[in-house]
């Protein structure tokens, strides 16, 4: 047989643009993804998985027609030779023809050329857990000693994304993203506690001290007291204003807000872009290139889908303020549906977030200390839109609720389900602290860039509780 | 039985499968499994009767997975060279050693009968992929038009996920198979608007994702026509209905609801890693843990609920599993009492004893090949009563309670005691009869108390497959397909909440 051969991922770019031309396309984008990862899982104080993975997708984004009368083929393959890559293009490009027009048709993004645009993918490898991986060994070992229990995961990935098109764009982009995260439980099982933090390279993850922060939790549930369903004084960590921030993120839509179906709608027609969600100075704001939290500069789409749009792929994403003094400025729009819906401006959603209330400062530690009786939460779970008129959202407690009394903690409770709104929160929170990074536990695996501050809300709705533990 | 693809047969995977082995055991390897897999998808959306996005996806490439000196280690390439297998088994062998220093236990398998070289194909008619793209999108315009042009919807969104999964399988033992899977999932939503309240709702069919072809979508398997006429009405009676008064009412729950309160109270919380602590950190534990085998009451006499790779159209169903195992079906809880978990080939060995068996029930799966496979939830099904009733006799059992149809919002806490979900359509009951719909409708209980308070099951007539294509579980992330068959049902006593109240209106 022939022997097929890897091609780069510029040369698969240059050579599927022409192969496009050649096949009559319109216009044509070619996106590549270079991905590779590794984990480590552990469970009851043993490793139980890992793996190093590769993986490779080439996205062909081709079009047919002209204006209004422009359609769209897309094909995805997560391994490409120089032998499939015509077969590939061939495809996306019958998919346009046998495709209805595209309703977010524009023209193609003008391209710009990254200087390191000639570079090779970027890599991870197991050597990244060099320290970490011995220190898991040793905390691992003390824990059984200890009679305690650990579950965790470690993961690191680097991501580099090439994106071509038939317009001159030749856009090269790396990003490194970490987590650690893990669960720690008392011999007998009945009392759990979590910690979990985002990193670029795993330099700033120190095991043992992860693992000192576990310990101090559980000594935190050596006295149990239970507590009612009801609504609660209840401090929320950044990583449980994270939990329901991401899930409102994702909620930002444009398109649905305009068409009446979201909580951002305006009844009588139009959004709610401009009205105060809140009377405190709440601010939501993406930026690529916030430090610590850099996420792609540039639209990436290898699909259309609300305002995502394959055609805007390469624009520049610019620092977006979603909420701003407690008013809702912007909502995500591709530059067809900020056309549909009149949008300000064209705000494509960005892979990451800052939630800040101005002004504010003190950490968890300070709200702790600022209640009388309440709740200090650990993190929220099973996160599911209940009612999409309000967000109202239900989700449960997990891995550690305190009992805050005098200022301090003493002692853990029992879990809760909650029926919640995000929205509704942020105009009744009476005290925050200071925006810090935060990984969601719900959403943390996925999106990872996140920072949020502590709340404390004064009558957080526990709906039942949860016999968990 | 459809033939495997021809181009995937045409793949070098014997060739692959050896140079990787026999790598594997020559650094020492003391078992190892190659799977070479090709994922093929197709998913098509529409908004308001206009092609979103069609986007077909191909994810390619070979896995190995070995047990080094008591340790798994595990390894994924995409590259089809003889060079990249034998490279991803050196990698695969690599991570065992890397991990040994923090693995305390010795991997051991249960047993299994070798399969040599077999091949197995699941049942469908048309494979979607084999369809034109043109011809697909005319008949999903057409289902979209007909709900937009009615009364009352304002919006249509439409959404269909194909997916045919070819995989081979050799182990070190001599197992090999090859395998190919085909399943879809239509989602089709019809939304009001009321533009002068800004009250918004939305009627979904409830046709579920199924183990078939593109002919479910024509009709077998699914009576689109009918549920296409009917879903503006039962929209707007929705739209216009009364809100619910939060409380304790009798619920008869139809199988398109009731199979997702199955999924999450009973297939998940029966998976034997999760009962041992492996998803602690993520999709969390179970509180029927292995001591409470055979004891635990689980739920009402009449309760039997099984597993099972082999019920045709399954989305679990499978020839063989990511371990080499053949399919089974074997009883959960039997006569309401928990009789057995869903496991993989090393969780088989180290509880041999307690489980009373020494084969794995073939639950190792991984969504792709870049995954590790993991134990995966088995077809979950609560069995109906040969002679029992229909769902307009439960209904009439009823004085006052609500008959709900249809899935919508979920979510369990992390030992799967506590649960609320909601649904497409509410109907209060009076005096066992139907009595319009309600909104604002949730149901709230804990999973053995719900399940004590069955006090009747449908019969065979009344059985419907359900299912989902996206039920996540492990670090990193994987997806499951999975069905669960169930009757109608009957429980008394249940907890309802009033949504808008909970959101403190």
């Amino acid at each position: 047989m022939t022997t097929a051969i890897q091609l780069t991922p510029q040369d698969t770019i240059e050579r599927a643009l022409d192969l496009a031309a050649a096949d009559g396309a319109e216009s044509c984008v070619v996106l590549v993804s270079e991905t590779s990862s590794v984990n480590l899982r552990w469970a009851n104080n043993t490793l139980t998985t890992n793996g190093a993975m590769r993986g490779s997708s080439v996205t062909v984004i081709a079009t047919v027609g002209a204006g209004e009368g422009t359609a769209a083929g897309v094909v995805t393959r997560s391994s490409v030779t120089d032998l499939t890559l015509r077969d590939i293009v061939s495809a996306a490009v019958a998919a346009a023809r046998a495709s209805s027009p595209a309703e977010d048709a524009r023209p193609l993004v003008q391209g710009t050329v990254s200087p390191d645009w000639d570079e090779e993918p970027d890599e991870t490898s197991v050597s990244v857990y060099e320290k970490f991986a011995p220190a898991l060994g040793e905390v691992l070992t003390r824990a059984g000693q200890e009679n305690r229990w650990l579950y965790g995961f470690a993961d690191h990935q680097v991501v580099t994304l090439y994106a071509g098109s038939s317009a001159g764009l030749r856009l090269r982009h790396t990003l490194p993203r970490g987590h650690v995260s893990s669960t720690g439980k008392t011999g007998d099982l009945s009392q759990s506690a979590w910690v979990g933090t985002a990193t670029r390279d795993f330099t700033d993850i120190d095991a043992h001290a992860l693992d000192a922060e576990l310990t101090r939790r559980l000594g935190w549930a050596t006295r149990t007291v239970s507590v009612e369903a009801g609504r609660h004084a209840t401090v929320l960590p950044p990583t449980a204003v994270a939990d329901l921030t991401t899930y409102l993120y994702w909620f930002l839509d444009g398109r649905d807000a305009h068409e009446g179906r979201s909580v951002f709608s305006k009844s009588g027609g139009g959004t709610r872009i401009g009205e105060a969600l809140s009377e405190r100075p709440v601010r939501l704001r993406s930026d690529p290139n916030q430090a610590g939290l850099e996420s792609f500069p540039f639209v990436v789409a290898e699909s259309s889908s609300g305002a995502s749009s394959v055609f805007d792929n390469g624009l520049t994403l610019s620092p977006t303020d979603w909420i701003r003094g407690g008013k809702l400025e912007n909502l995500f729009q591709s530059r067809f549906t900020a056309d549909l819906t009149s949008a300000p401006a064209v705000t494509p959603p960005i892979g990451n977030y800052v939630l800040s209330v101005d002004g504010a400062t003190g950490s968890v530690d300070d709200l702790v200390a600022g209640l009388d009786r309440g709740l200090l939460l650990t993190c929220l779970w099973y996160i599911r839109t209940v009612d999409p008129q309000t967000l109202l959202l239900t989700g449960l407690t997990r891995d550690g609720v305190y009992l805050v009394e005098n200022g301090e903690v003493t002692g853990a409770v029992n879990n809760f389900r909650f029926n919640e709104s995000p929205v509704d929160l942020l105009s009744r929170f009476t005290a925050a602290g200071a925006t810090v990074p935060s990984f969601s536990r719900e959403w943390g695996d996925g999106f990872s860039r996140t920072a949020t501050p502590p709340l404390l809300v004064p009558d957080f709705n526990m709906s039942t509780v949860s016999q968990a533990s | 039985m459809p033939d495997v693809d021809a181009s995937f047969l045409r793949l070098p995977r014997h060739e692959l499968a050896g140079a990787a082995l026999q790598r594997a055991r020559d650094l020492g390897a003391t078992f190892a499994e190659f799977r070479l897999e090709r994922i093929r998808s197709e998913a098509i959306s529409l908004r308001d009767s206009v092609l979103q996005s069609a986007v077909d996806d191909e994810d390619l490439g070979l896995a190995v997975r070995v047990i080094h000196d008591g340790t798994w280690g595990f390894a994924a390439g995409v590259a089809l060279t003889t060079d990249e297998a034998v490279r991803v088994a050196e990698q695969a062998v690599n991570m065992a050693q890397v991990s040994r220093p923090i693995n305390t236990d010795t991997i051991e398998l249960a047993g299994e009968p070798v399969y040599d070289d077999l091949t197995w194909v699941s049942s469908y008619e048309v494979d979607p992929l084999s369809v034109p793209r043109a011809d697909k999108i005319a008949l999903l315009t057409d289902y979209s038009d007909r709900l937009l042009n009615a009364d009352g919807v304002s919006h249509v969104n439409v959404y269909v996920a194909s997916v045919n999964e070819c995989k081979f399988y050799a182990n070190s033992e001599g197992t090999s198979y090859t395998q190919q899977r085909v399943r879809i999932g239509p989602e089709v939503e019809a939304v009001a608007v009321d533009a002068e309240s800004g009250r918004f709702d939305s009627m979904a069919s409830c046709a579920p994702p199924a183990g078939r072809g593109w002919e479910y979508l024509t009709g077998t398997g699914w009576d689109w026509d009918d549920e296409l006429a009917r879903i503006p009405g039962w929209l707007a009676e929705k739209m216009a209905a009364p809100t619910v008064e939060a409380g304790v009412y009798d619920l008869v729950i139809d199988p398109t609801n009731l199979w997702l309160t199955i999924h999450e109270s009973i297939g998940h919380a029966t998976e034997l890693d999760r009962a041992l602590g492996y998803e602690a950190n993520y999709a969390g534990t179970s509180f029927a843990t292995l001591d409470k085998l055979n004891k635990l009451q689980y739920g009402s006499p009449i309760m039997h609920v099984t597993g099972d790779r082999t019920a045709e159209n399954g989305l679990s169903t499978v020839g063989y599993d990511d371990e080499g195992v053949a399919g089974q079906q074997w009883d959960l809880v039997k006569d309401g009492i928990l009789v057995g978990y869903q496991v993989d080939r090393r969780m088989a060995k180290v509880n041999e004893d307690v489980l009373g068996t020494p084969r794995s029930n073939g639950c190792a799966y991984a969504d792709s090949s870049g995954h590790i496979p993991i134990q995966r939830m088995a077809n979950v099904s609560l069995q109906p009563d040969p002679g029992g009733p229909s769902t307009e006799e439960l209904i009439s059992r009823v004085k006052n309670g609500i008959y709900i149809v249809g899935d919508k919002s979920w979510s369990i806490d992390m030992q799967r005691y506590n649960f609320q979900f909601t649904g497409q359509r509410f109907y209060k009951i009076t005096d066992g009869k139907l009595d319009g719909q309600l909104r604002d409708v949730a149901y709230q209980a804990t999973t053995t108390d719900f399940w004590g308070s069955m006090e009747a099951v449908g019969g065979p007539q009344t059985y419907v497959l359900g299912g989902a294509l996206n039920c996540g579980k492990a670090q990193p992330s994987q997806s499951g397909a999975v069905t669960h068959g169930c009757p109608s049902a009957l429980f008394r006593g249940v907890n309802i909440l009033n949504t808008t109240q909970e959101a403190g209106r």
